[in-house]
């Protein structure tokens, strides 16, 4: 009987990809293990093997073939004896397709609003707003976060010879998550560094070299494995001007995807935006849109303090209009207003943006006008952008994926009581990921993860609606 | 320059061993003189004294470049007059005084100085190890011949990061001199109850680094053996080991009493092994110094001492806003 094979998902946050090439054709005889396909996606070129035996019956989408979704069939395989003209009126073929039925339930387009799913090309783009700081006329070009972050970081390569890059597979590789892809070629191995997997000691290295008179930018393959770094990004790379009495700095940038991805469970899903938002010594960014981490990115290589760049890997994918600037840079410590509103204020940084616009067009059309702000960089932090905000909507709700105890939220709700206390009326609700490790079932990740749909709720709720 | 060790006794000169004497000298008056401003409540919190141990630093000091770099842990007073600190920036900074090496914000544990090449005094047992190979890397890349030296305790060398950083220094052929400096005890802890390896820098072995052991309580065997650490670096052969046999006399700090050991065992090695008195023994016998002239040493060492005390209990607190500084660019 026909078996189609349907688009892999070939990595836990993969939603569609090139079909590059067909390895086989129509007619072809293939045996599990057999290479049908090489399938391209935003972070690699992986080959699709066969699982079942059979002939190719009929290839469905033609190499080439951009954007695919995931789990849409792409050939079908047949018995001997059938004809491949009887499966098109087949319609409920065995589904058949490489060892990522799990991933692939995972992957499932849905409707909620979750953030397992951002489907970068399922969702809209958001509109990037004004930003005064950008000439008039500037002309703007589409970029995902990952080429921003890229540029960036060759933008300064390319500036200052001291800059170099470190960490696991930067190079040869490009980059587990391809945030370096290209980098190797340009600057050579002098100046793209592989690392062993030893996050402790090449923190500990790079914040010597930094001592030294480098500068350099240190990728944490996910900000998960930092924590095996994580005393010489604070008591070194923090507290060595402070306790050098300001004679010795450590210029260095640790960056890296950090927070939830996709279905990989409770060690690889933490957002430590609240862990190093409290470190005095430390700038931290948590951009959202590609504009802005192409800008923070550039002021943090720039920067002779240490910073802590958090990225995101499900927004590495997302398409935004940077300028197109000789230098571009954004300055730490100040919020962007994404939208202005007056009836409840909405605060957020990181993904945590993609839930506050989500949830501030769904307001908009209850009738409800919410001004979302994105905090950017969380130290330093722009509370008094959200205080000014808060003064005109008297209302606020913020965002965010970590966990609620000392959270970014409970820090800025303490500052609206203390800055703003007469102009609320109503409660800050500090929406949080739930006070649980990071499940991996699909159904409990989902409900692990803060929503769209809370967002909206707790908007209404303290707009007594 | 490395001489056999025969020659080595005839060959050094006069100038030389006046040198090391004053220079370890000046290390133990200075650390005698901080325990007893400890004792007077005049210096705070952790004190870690280098009494015993000075012949590593000294011998080594002797053998570095102007330019070579250095990083240790928190027992670092030795280790910062031996590169050329200021003693009165030293001691200011033990009592928590403006004119000290960090503003008064470091302390003990926590000193630098860009101008002598010393990066720290670093108080989290181990994390100087990946920091120094760093130096080293920064001068790589930036292609001068200098070394750093790395030193950490027969303690530290149980520490993950240590071996992390040895991979990545033979990977990358750093040139730095990693110096253990077993004194025997981590902390209470002797070096049998905490491992059975037979020496810890045969450890290097396992990644492919050279090393030896040399007797940490001679000064020009430490020197020798710094020279020929230097040379290996130097010559881009990449890092070096070298395990200084040495003992503290003190404990561990200020607050230990040393239980863990006999008095006895302490006062052998003060006996038998003292670095200090073993030169001062050579100048005597070799007749290249008096008791006169060795009793002006003192009293010159003794007048530096005294001079940074005083400049350590004058100099004036931080000034309160300086809690709002220093910690940004």
């Amino acid at each position: 009987m026909a078996t189609e094979i349907l688009m892999p998902a070939l990595s836990p946050t993969m939603e569609e990809g090139t079909l590059a090439k067909w390895l086989v054709k129509e007619g072809d005889e293939v045996k599990s293990g057999d290479i049908l396909a090489e399938i391209e996606t935003d972070k690699a070129t992986m080959e699709f093997e066969a699982v079942d035996e059979g002939i190719v019956g009929k290839i469905l989408i033609a190499e080439g073939t951009e954007a695919v979704k995931v789990n849409t069939p792409i050939a079908v395989l047949i018995e001997e004896g059938e004809s491949a003209d009887d499966i098109e009126a087949s319609s409920g073929g065995e589904s058949s397709g490489g060892d990522t039925s799990e991933a692939k339930s995972g992957n499932t387009p849905s409707d909620e609003p979750v953030a397992s799913n951002p489907g970068s090309a399922t969702m809209p783009e958001p509109e990037t707003p004004e930003d005064p700081e950008i000439p008039e006329g500037t002309e703007m070009k589409t970029q995902t976060v990952r080429e921003a972050l890229r540029d960036a970081m060759a933008e300064e390569m390319r500036t200052d010879e001291m800059v170099f890059l470190m960490g696991e597979e930067v190079a040869e590789y490009q980059g587990a998550y391809k945030v370096s892809q290209g980098l190797l070629d340009e600057f050579g191995s002098k100046r793209v560094i592989d690392t062993p997997i030893t996050e402790h000691g090449f923190a500990g290295l790079a914040a010597g070299a930094a001592m030294g008179g480098l500068r350099p930018i240190v990728e944490f393959m996910t900000f998960n494995f930092a924590m095996q770094a994580i005393d010489h990004i604070i008591n070194t790379a923090a507290k060595t001007r402070y306790m050098s009495g300001g004679q010795m700095s450590v210029p260095i940038v640790f960056r890296g995807p950090n927070g939830a991805a996709a279905r990989v469970a409770a060690q690889h899903s933490q957002d430590y935006a609240g862990w190093y938002a409290q470190i005095p010594g430390l700038w931290v960014a948590m951009p959202y849109s590609a504009a802005d981490a192409k800008g923070l990115m550039k002021s943090a290589i720039k920067s002779d303090n240490p910073v802590v760049f958090l990225e995101n890997e499900l927004l590495y994918g997302q398409s935004f209009e940077v300028p197109v600037l000789d230098d571009y840079t954004v300055p730490f410590g100040k919020a962007r207003v994404w939208q202005k509103g007056d009836d409840v204020t909405i605060v957020s940084f990181g993904i945590g943006m993609k839930y506050a616009l989500e949830a501030a067009a769904k307001l908009a059309e209850d009738g409800i006008s919410a001004e979302v702000i994105d905090l950017r960089t969380l130290r330093p932090m722009d509370t008094k952008t959200v205080i000014e905000s808060v003064k005109k909507t008297n209302r606020c709700v913020t965002v965010e994926e970590g966990w609620p105890v000392a959270s970014i939220g409970s820090y800025l709700s303490s500052v609206i009581m203390q800055e703003a206390f007469d102009y609320l009326d109503a409660p800050v609700i500090t929406l949080t990921g739930k006070d649980v490790p990071m499940p991996y079932a699909s159904n409990l990740e989902k409900l692990a993860l803060v929503t769209t749909a809370e967002v909206v709720e707790a908007a209404k709720s303290v707009c007594y609606k | 320059m490395a001489t056999a060790k025969s020659a080595k006794k005839s060959n050094i000169s006069k100038d030389e061993l006046l040198a090391y004497y004053r220079d370890m000298l000046l290390i133990r008056r200075f650390e005698e003189k901080a325990g007893q401003l400890y004792g007077m409540g005049l210096i705070g919190g952790f004190c870690h004294l280098y009494i015993g141990q000075e012949a590593v630093v000294v011998g080594l000091e002797a053998a570095a470049d102007e330019g070579d770099k250095r990083v240790t842990s928190y027992r670092d007073h030795g280790h910062m007059l031996a590169c050329g600190m200021d003693p009165k920036g030293v001691m200011a900074e033990l009592t928590g005084r403006e004119g000290g090496y960090s503003k008064g914000k470091g302390g003990s544990m926590h000193m630098f100085s860009t101008e002598r090449h010393f990066y720290g005094g670093h108080g989290i047992v181990g994390a100087q190890v990946p920091i120094g190979a760093g130096l080293a890397f920064s001068d790589m890349y930036k292609g001068t011949d200098r070394v750093t030296f790395t030193y950490f305790g027969d303690g530290a060398a149980n520490q993950g990061q240590v071996y992390e950083t040895y991979n990545m220094a033979e990977l990358w052929n750093l040139p730095v001199v990693f110096v253990i400096e077993n004194n025997q005890y981590a902390m209470g802890t002797s070096v049998k109850r905490s491992t059975k390896s037979p020496s810890l820098w045969e450890r290097g072995a396992a990644y492919g680094i050279e090393g030896e052991e040399v007797d940490g309580m001679s000064v020009l065997a430490v020197k020798e053996a710094g020279e020929k650490a230097i040379a290996h670096c130097r010559a881009g052969k990449g890092p070096y080991i070298l395990e200084m046999k040495t003992y503290r006399y003190r404990g561990h700090s200020m607050s230990d009493p040393a239980k863990y050991r006999t008095r006895e065992e302490v006062q052998k090695m003060r006996d038998e092994k003292d670095p200090i008195e073993n030169i001062r023994e050579m100048l005597i016998t070799g007749k290249h110094a008096s008791e006169e002239d060795l009793k002006a040493i003192d009293k010159e060492i003794k007048e530096i001492v005294n001079e940074a005390a005083d400049f350590s209990r004058e100099s004036p607190e931080p000034a309160l806003d300086e809690l709002w500084t220093d910690i940004y660019a």
